[in-house]
């Protein structure tokens, strides 16, 4: 397949997909979407938020089922499919908690609080830094192969455990909005900005992730 | 069959070992009592706000204690060359899991019961009502944390700065049992019947059979390295 064998022109076209996705997603953000209401400019953080804890669910299922492959199939490719999606998706949710941050000082008052969401959130994140560290450790790559697709199938497992016992600890925050069956609980234009966002940042991660693997196979080949 | 008798003789090792050396259970009981000192140091003498916290303060002795004990489920086999041996033992692989498991279970239920009976005596705190559903909600926390403990022990045994690695990957994976844990435990010391944390209860021997069913299925390629 060209994009974990990673033919450059391919990659290429992926990039500047995900260049013009972005720059179509800033002008509807910025520019296109009006001013929302009662939360004023602050809610077009949202633009980003939403769709960097999209795509960091993305990273981890592909990391689950990298992880499932390789224990099944025992081939490299898939660790590097498993390494590769998990500090793109460690990045995203390091983006979702800043973004996320940031919004909620204007409109919560405060930086941080131990909403279930946030603190889900952030369980996940240290989750997967721990993850990142293990492979970090270990220098043989068939070692670190084996115990991060334990660790990989494990933590993603956790998730459901995670959020259900953090919901049940406390909860404040607003309930999604995207995905809820009411119709019209976000207006045409701001429903479209944001799919245009998460687009983007889809191919963003695609792209990351592409030249991710090309980088982990080159230097397991033994190039600089 | 032949897997229980496995597992039990891995087991018997390691009680049969600390029965004789008592090494991690003297360190272990020496350490609850200064986590209690400390606890009550960092509190001050306020009785109401020490009473607040206990659930809290109870499950972070646990874990702190687990995660020394946990830590050290491998160190015998690694400092006496011995890792070898464990791996070539014949049969399947998820035994020594279950055996190790086991022993480390026996053992933090062992040290449990101390710390219970300290907290009970410096924090004068009636255990006796409490003790039924008490036993159950430690029963399943210790179980949760065994779980992972005993599976990442055996993955950080070969691994550079495993000492600093293992709570690493351990605490976050716990907090659901952390949550879970300390939320029942406030409910029964408070005398509320079982049934108002069923949810808890329930979460906890979710996240057990997930905990125990990757550690039994994956167990044998983390010991093949």
């Amino acid at each position: 397949m060209w994009f974990s064998t990673g033919s450059r022109g391919l990659t290429r076209v992926l990039g500047w997909l995900a260049a013009l996705g972005l720059l179509a997603g800033l002008v509807l953000a910025l520019g296109v979407a009006p001013r929302e209401v009662s939360q004023g400019n602050v809610q077009r953080i949202m633009y980003l938020h939403v769709p960097s804890i999209l795509t960091a669910y993305l990273a981890f299922a592909i990391v689950l089922v990298a992880s499932l492959g390789y224990l099944v199939s025992r081939r490299q490719a898939w660790d590097r499919w498993a390494g590769s999606a998990a500090e793109i998706g460690t990045l995203f949710t390091g983006l979702t908690l800043a973004s996320g941050s940031l919004w909620g000082k204007p409109t919560w008052g405060t930086w941080w609080t131990w909403d279930a969401r946030l603190t889900a959130t952030a369980v996940m994140f240290v989750t997967y830094v721990a993850y990142l560290m293990l492979r970090g450790m270990i220098d043989e790559a068939e070692r670190r192969a084996q115990l991060a697709a334990v660790l990989g199938i494990l933590a993603a497992l956790n998730i459901p455990l995670v959020h259900f016992s953090v919901l049940w600890w406390r909860t404040l925050h607003q309930p999604p909005t995207l995905l809820r069956p009411v119709p019209a609980a976000l207006a045409g234009i701001f429903r479209l900005t944001l799919g245009v966002n998460w687009v983007a940042f889809t191919l963003l991660f695609a792209y990351l992730l592409a030249k991710r693997i090309r980088v982990g196979r080159l230097s397991e080949a033994g190039l600089p | 069959m032949r897997f229980v008798r496995r597992a039990w003789i891995l087991a018997w090792k390691d009680l049969t070992i600390e029965w004789r050396a008592k090494e991690t259970l003297n360190s272990l009981f020496f350490f609850a009592l200064l986590l209690i000192f400390l606890f009550q140091f960092a509190l001050g003498p306020d009785r109401e706000r020490l009473s607040a916290a206990l659930p809290g303060l109870l499950w972070l002795g646990f874990i702190l204690s687990g995660l020394l004990g946990l830590g050290r489920t491998f160190a015998g086999e690694r400092d006496n060359d011995c890792w070898d041996g464990l791996r070539l033992a014949p049969g399947e692989k998820s035994a020594i899991y279950v055996g190790k498991l086991a022993g480390n279970l026996l053992l933090m239920l062992a040290v449990e019961a101390i710390f219970l009976l300290l907290f009970g005596v410096f924090f004068d705190l009636d255990l006796v009502a409490a003790l039924p559903g008490l036993a159950l909600v430690v029963g399943l926390g210790t179980l949760g944390l065994a779980a992972v403990g005993t599976l990442f022990a055996a993955m950080t045994a070969h691994v550079r700065a495993r000492e600093l690695l293992f709570p690493v990957l351990l605490l976050p994976v716990e907090v659901p049992v952390l949550l879970g844990t300390v939320k029942a435990t406030e409910a029964v010391l408070l005398g509320e019947p079982l049934g108002s944390v069923a949810h808890w209860l329930k979460l906890l021997a979710v996240a057990n059979v997930i905990y125990l069913t990757i550690g039994v299925l994956t167990f044998d390629v983390v010991l093949d390295g």
